[in-house]
């Protein structure tokens, strides 16, 4: 692909992204230090595909999907984000999200959405059904009566709901059925990308194998961009065209999925690749067993911050933070001996 | 095989609520040997933790055993110095009396996934720890270390000093950085994944016979859950340990388990080695569960098979088969009408599925 062809399809760009949470301590509340929740964290997303972000609990993997929406302000870096909404002829234009006001992000929010990991909890169990998925489009002002009544009517149908379900409460559905409602709420206002943080991890396997279905389907339907962010690396892999590998609030390595997972080039991601239990009794698993706990990103180690649970860790790598580069086409990696190892996939 | 250790024979658990009666465990049966890992599989409500908490005569209110035994071998040290195994129908046990809260946690230890950060205010200062810890709970307000060295006591005979040598040593080997430390920080100052760890280092600290884990790791990231795996398969090892390991994860329990039993709705569907469920399975439920399951180098995009319908409201079961109503191979005028029974398709391959019945 010619480097502008790339540079076209791109929805998302986000560049040195950065989110650090204040630690307060004592009766003034004085800030003592910070949480790197997300340090410098750069990826993009083109139209139509889907970005898989995978890391343990604690690397910033949601916290970076809740900057993106500006759930939560960020520290530093820029978001682009080619949008419709804001010309009044359609036309996409690339804005930096950051430098928006409050009325123009709400208005670019439209075409942004979240799919949350809870199905429980991040319904309102006060509101009907048709409420919670109407509730978006009366916010953003779009369509009346009559109107909103038939989106909410073909949305339910979209993702395998009944129409009679929308004068229901979210207590009277099962847990895939909640996860259908979130979906639908989510696509209420017709977005081009769509967060989905840990969609499917709460729900049984077969109701996993129905959602995700349900994800590609819509996703071809609309032309959806997805950020998919969960911790199960053969359902990211199952969904992604591409994959970012997060580790204490870092990305430490993009690629196509099959490159990535065939032959990743940043240990950690082997580890991680060969910790996965495979459906498989007579697999014979050769597991990486990674030494100690995650960092803690708020007193991160020196160098690279994996370098302590690295089993290929040299002296530089105490020393100096790698630099993320792209070692080959579209093959990112921020390891000081990438390339050198010969690392194994599955 | 290996000797049995607890043999489930045809239990039965009710809950009796306002709404009607829900059959959570039907007629469950199997056998669980030393030094050998029993798979339980199937999703939310099939009845697979109701069983394990049968095993230890703790099924939770309003639950009831209604039918059934749970016949446990249990070794002891007989007079003159060699051991007698002797069976106990833990069922005909008093729930609160001593033999069992021996047996808990001493003989038939427990993991229970921990609901997210469940530090439980209800235990005062005053609770009986090992009880309290036994039942998988950490009290707030006790180092984890003496919680740890308590309960050690109360199951091992060692002295104060060697049960934390041995708490210390535990907290080693499912993966707590700088253990001699940790052992003094008080639950709260752990994360979720550390106190779910120091649950699973009391459980195997007191050298159990039998080990339920019930969705031990789901909780834990990869990387931890590889490592305690690991570790459970030590210990087995070393003092030949029995092992019910209840998960819906198909990674974990092919990578665990040398047998499984597959669970719907509260019945056995299907029991059968590890390598027949997953190279063999029989039954369409079995089946059907394998296929949904997204896997490394399985067509990327393609849609899973999944399946149809949802699992059936408990107060009103399907008639005849349970699956039925779901199932890709259903026949007519048959599965909704005979229920099925337990048919033989190969070695210690057994299956609850009209289409392998004989006339």
């Amino acid at each position: 692909m010619a480097e502008q062809e790339r540079r076209d399809n791109i929805l998302l760009e986000v560049r040195g992204l950065k989110k650090y949470f204040p630690i307060q301590r004592g009766l003034l509340r004085r800030t003592v230090g910070y949480v790197r929740a997300v340090d410098d964290v750069s990826l993009y997303v083109r139209e139509g595909e889907t970005l898989g972000l995978v890391g343990e609990s604690g690397c910033g993997k949601t916290t970076t999907g809740r900057c993106i929406i500006r759930l939560y302000e960020p520290t530093a870096g820029q978001i682009h984000f080619k949008t419709t909404a804001l010309s009044p002829n359609g036309d996409p234009q690339m804005v930096d999200l950051l430098s928006l006001d409050k009325e123009r992000m709400k208005t670019v929010r439209r075409e942004m959405a979240m799919i949350f990991q809870d199905p429980i909890n991040s319904l309102n169990p006060r509101m009907t059904v048709f409420d919670i998925i109407a509730e978006p489009m009366e916010i953003h002002g779009m369509g009346r009566g009559p109107e909103v009544e038939e989106t909410v009517v073909r949305l339910l149908e979209h993702v395998g709901l009944r129409p009679e379900h929308m004068l229901r409460y979210p207590h009277e559905f099962s847990g895939g059925q909640r996860q259908r409602i979130g979906i639908a709420r989510a696509l209420a206002l017709n977005p081009r990308l769509v967060i989905c943080d840990e969609p499917v991890s709460a729900l049984d396997v077969s109701i996993q194998a129905q959602t995700l279905n349900l994800l590609l389907d819509l996703q071809k339907d609309f032309g959806l961009s997805y950020i998919f962010i969960a911790h199960d690396l053969s359902v990211v892999q199952h969904v992604s065209d591409r994959v970012a590998v997060m580790y204490v609030g870092k990305v430490v390595e993009v690629a196509d999925v099959e490159h990535l997972y065939s032959r990743p080039l940043h240990p950690y991601t082997e580890a991680l690749l060969s910790a996965v239990p495979k459906p498989d009794p007579l697999y014979k698993s050769e597991r990486i067993l990674m030494q100690g706990d995650v960092a803690d990103p708020a007193n991160p180690p020196s160098g690279c911050y994996f370098h302590p649970r690295c089993r290929y860790a040299q002296p530089i790598c105490e020393r100096e933070a790698p630099e993320f580069r792209e070692l080959e086409p579209d093959h990112w990696v921020a390891c000081h001996r990438a390339g050198e190892l010969h690392l194994k996939g599955v | 095989m290996s000797e049995p250790l607890v043999e489930v024979k045809n239990l039965k658990v009710r809950f009796d609520v306002r709404e009607g009666i829900i059959k959570a465990v039907d007629g469950a049966t199997f056998t669980v040997h030393y030094g050998q890992t029993l798979g339980v599989i199937g999703e939310s409500g099939c009845g697979k933790s109701v069983t394990a908490r049968a095993i230890l005569n703790m099924v939770p209110k309003p639950g009831k055993v209604v039918g059934g035994e749970i016949l446990y071998h249990r070794r002891r040290p007989s007079e003159n110095g060699s051991e007698v195994t002797e069976i106990v129908n833990i069922l005909d046990l008093d729930p609160d009396g001593e033999e069992i809260r021996q047996i808990r946690g001493g003989e038939i230890a427990m993991i229970f996934q921990e609901p997210m950060s469940s530090l439980t205010p209800v235990y005062t200062a005053g609770a009986h720890i090992t009880e309290a810890v036994t039942l998988h709970r950490l009290l707030p307000i006790r180092k984890v270390g003496d919680q740890m060295a308590e309960t050690i006591q109360a199951h091992r005979r060692v002295s104060k000093q060697e049960a934390k040598e041995i708490a210390i040593e535990m907290l080693r080997r499912v993966g707590i950085p700088n253990p001699r430390e940790r052992v003094d920080a008080y639950p709260h100052q752990l994360s979720g994944g550390q106190r779910q760890r120091v649950m699973i280092a009391i459980a195997l600290s007191c050298q159990p016979d039998m080990l339920i884990a019930d969705e031990p790791t789901t909780a834990l990231d990869v990387s931890i859950e590889a490592q305690i795996l690991d570790l459970m398969r030590e210990l087995q090892e070393e003092t030949n340990m029995a092992i019910m390991f209840i998960t819906h994860n198909l990674g974990v329990v092919a990578e665990m388990a040398q047998e499984i039993v597959v669970m719907y709705l509260g019945n056995i569907v299907e029991r059968a080695s590890v390598v027949d469920i997953f190279y063999n399975p029989k039954h369409p439920y079995t089946r059907a569960l394998l296929e949904s399951i997204p896997r490394f180098g399985k067509g990327r995009r393609q849609r899973l098979t999944s399946i149809k319908g949802m699992v059936p409201d408990p107060f009103h079961l399907p008639s005849g088969c349970l699956f039925h109503p779901r199932c890709p191979h259903f026949m007519p005028g048959k599965c909704d009408r005979i229920e099925p029974k337990w048919t033989q398709v190969g070695d210690n391959h057994w299956v609850r599925c009209l289409l392998y019945e004989k006339e």
